[in-house]
């Protein structure tokens, strides 16, 4: 399976899971409750962990319209990669005019993170707990789940799920559950309701945001699922427990998935703000490891060693020039060459475009080749030069932050790998070259998703 | 009243005449498509950024009236 969570000290039973287990060394478990079990938690179990749902009028977190306020007061974000403020989003689609639409954003597109298909394989019913209240927050009236095409087995899971609760009377509002196509860009918020109102799974341009006119042309809030989870939370053991994990400014726990040069990968819970040093020891990262990508393909490389004093937040992130994203981190091993991995992703990356926008469908593949040219050091010698211009002219030219994702990976490998890059440019063998570098395949590149099938 | 520019990059297609119409705000990349050199059209530019939204065969170049809420409204997301 793909967790390999065994930091294993979860408290059995509840209320409320993980409650202050800040100290640097343990990771709280709270989304993570009971994984060392191999199969999803039936209803039953799941009852067992959290307690039951709560109900609309019968919680102090749950009196009409203080859901919102109680998931500002605890600062959650969104765990998706943008890291907006969730209590704002569900304040901005319940004021908006008319009855809402929830859509929980299973997509997770991004190759090298597994968290939203651990979450829900264990604990599909906390992300439907939280699709519940939030749906009661915002009045909607349906709550889409959307998931990836290829997931056929996620998808009967959580159709299962749905249907326990139907027959148990568990929610009040009702679920609909779609396979989406899953393609990189189709996990961005505007492909997705694009999709959902009988359209290709493309992002729109439109300056009409789904918070005002989204899904039937409703008020609409999109949020992640690993975001749904922690409101099931919240709305259970509110906002002060909530922020007993984490920082200030950036309070809770967080999912991340660990891979490349560590001996156990898989999905970590941890609160935010913990040293990714801490991370790198947990998941037993190769001591001479000389670099990680933090944030996943629309990431950014680091150098290891100063990577490791960095707290895990958004914060202490951007303050690097770097972001947790989805909560994705890989390990380079010593022998793979940066450039190499960087040059693949690129060429994933340029083929995923929506192919929408020009200097999206045109310039990605002018710097993925200018990278596997970099890469195979067969590039002419302005190679370096041409791309810093290009990363300058890309960014913020789509519809989406496709083209500014791409930019953003290649522009800090060439940072952090700047000494590798030179020697490529010059013809010469790069250090990880000669420490007899294996020719790349670290990081994953999935084979493209039916090409043209976007609907 | 000053006005902002706005490219729909999905609705462009490289047609480039918004270049030709508007080069005080508009250049082109090297694939030809348009890039703003700056989005606030001052009234000075006012009647040439008209004649450019005009004649764009997509629609793509748009004029709005300055106001904050597309940007604060853009961060509603993810």
């Amino acid at each position: 399976m793909t967790d390999q969570h065994d930091q294993g000290d979860a408290v059995p039973g509840h209320p409320p899971p993980g409650g202050g287990r800040t100290h640097p060394e343990v990771s709280p478990a709270r989304l993570t409750l009971g994984w060392q079990q191999a199969t999803a938690a039936t209803l039953d179990e799941h009852v067992d962990r959290y307690g039951p749902l709560p109900r609309a009028g019968h919680s102090r977190q749950l009196r009409p319209g203080t859901l919102a306020d109680a998931v500002a007061a605890a600062g959650l974000t969104g765990r998706g990669g943008a890291s907006f403020p969730t209590g704002t989003k569900l304040h901005a689609v319940a004021s908006a005019r008319g009855p809402a639409v929830v859509v929980a954003n299973g997509m997770e597109s991004e190759p090298a993170s597994q968290k939203d298909l651990a979450l829900l394989t264990h604990a599909p019913h906390l992300v439907l707990d939280g699709a519940d209240l939030a749906a009661s927050a915002v009045q909607a009236d349906v709550v889409h789940i959307c998931l990836p095409r290829t997931a056929t087995r996620l998808v009967d899971q959580v159709c299962r799920a749905v249907q326990d609760r139907r027959r148990s009377g568990v929610g009040s509002t009702p679920v609909e559950v779609h396979d989406v196509p899953p393609h990189y860009v189709s996990g961005e918020e505007t492909a997705l309701v694009r999709w959902l109102n009988g359209g290709e799974a493309r992002p729109v341009s439109s300056r009409q945001r789904p918070f005002e006119r989204g899904v039937g042309r409703r008020p609409t809030l999109i949020d992640n699922v690993e975001t749904l989870a922690h409101i099931a939370l919240i709305g259970r053991f509110g906002p002060a427990w909530f922020r007993q994990a984490g920082l200030a400014d950036a309070p809770g726990t967080m999912l991340a998935t660990v891979s490349g040069a560590v001996r156990h990968p898989g999905v970590y819970e941890l609160a935010v703000g913990t040293p990714i040093g801490a991370l790198l020891t947990w998941s037993r990262a190769a001591p001479d490891a000389a670099a990680v990508l933090i944030g996943g393909y629309f990431g950014t490389w680091l150098g290891a060693r100063s990577a490791a004093g960095i707290p895990m937040s958004p914060q202490w992130l951007g303050r690097a020039g770097a972001s947790p994203g989805a909560g994705v981190l890989i390990v380079l091993p010593a022998e793979a060459c940066g450039l190499s991995e960087t040059a693949r992703v690129l060429g994933y990356l340029a083929g995923q475009s929506a192919g929408q926008c020009g200097p999206c469908a045109l310039g990605l593949p002018a710097i993925a080749a200018d990278f596997a040219g970099l890469a195979s050091g067969r590039a002419d010698a302005a190679v370096l030069e041409r791309l810093e211009r290009r990363f300058g002219v890309l960014t913020g030219r789509g519809a989406c932050r496709h083209p500014d994702g791409a930019v953003r990976l290649a522009a800090s490998a060439l940072t952090v790998f700047a000494a590798d890059a030179r020697a490529h440019a010059g013809h010469l063998p790069c250090a990880p070259a000669q420490l007899g570098a294996a020719g790349g395949g670290v990081l994953p590149v999935p084979r493209p998703w039916a090409e043209g099938e976007w609907e | 009243m000053s006005r902002r520019l706005h490219i729909d990059p999905i609705a462009c297609t490289g047609h480039g005449l918004c270049a030709d119409l508007l080069p005080e705000a508009v250049e082109l990349d090297e694939w030809g498509y348009p890039m703003l050199r700056t989005d606030a059209i001052g009234p000075g530019l006012l009647r040439h950024a008209r004649r450019a939204v005009n004649a764009c065969p997509t629609l793509a170049l748009r004029l709005s009236k300055t106001t904050d809420q597309p940007s604060s409204a853009a961060q509603v997301r993810g």
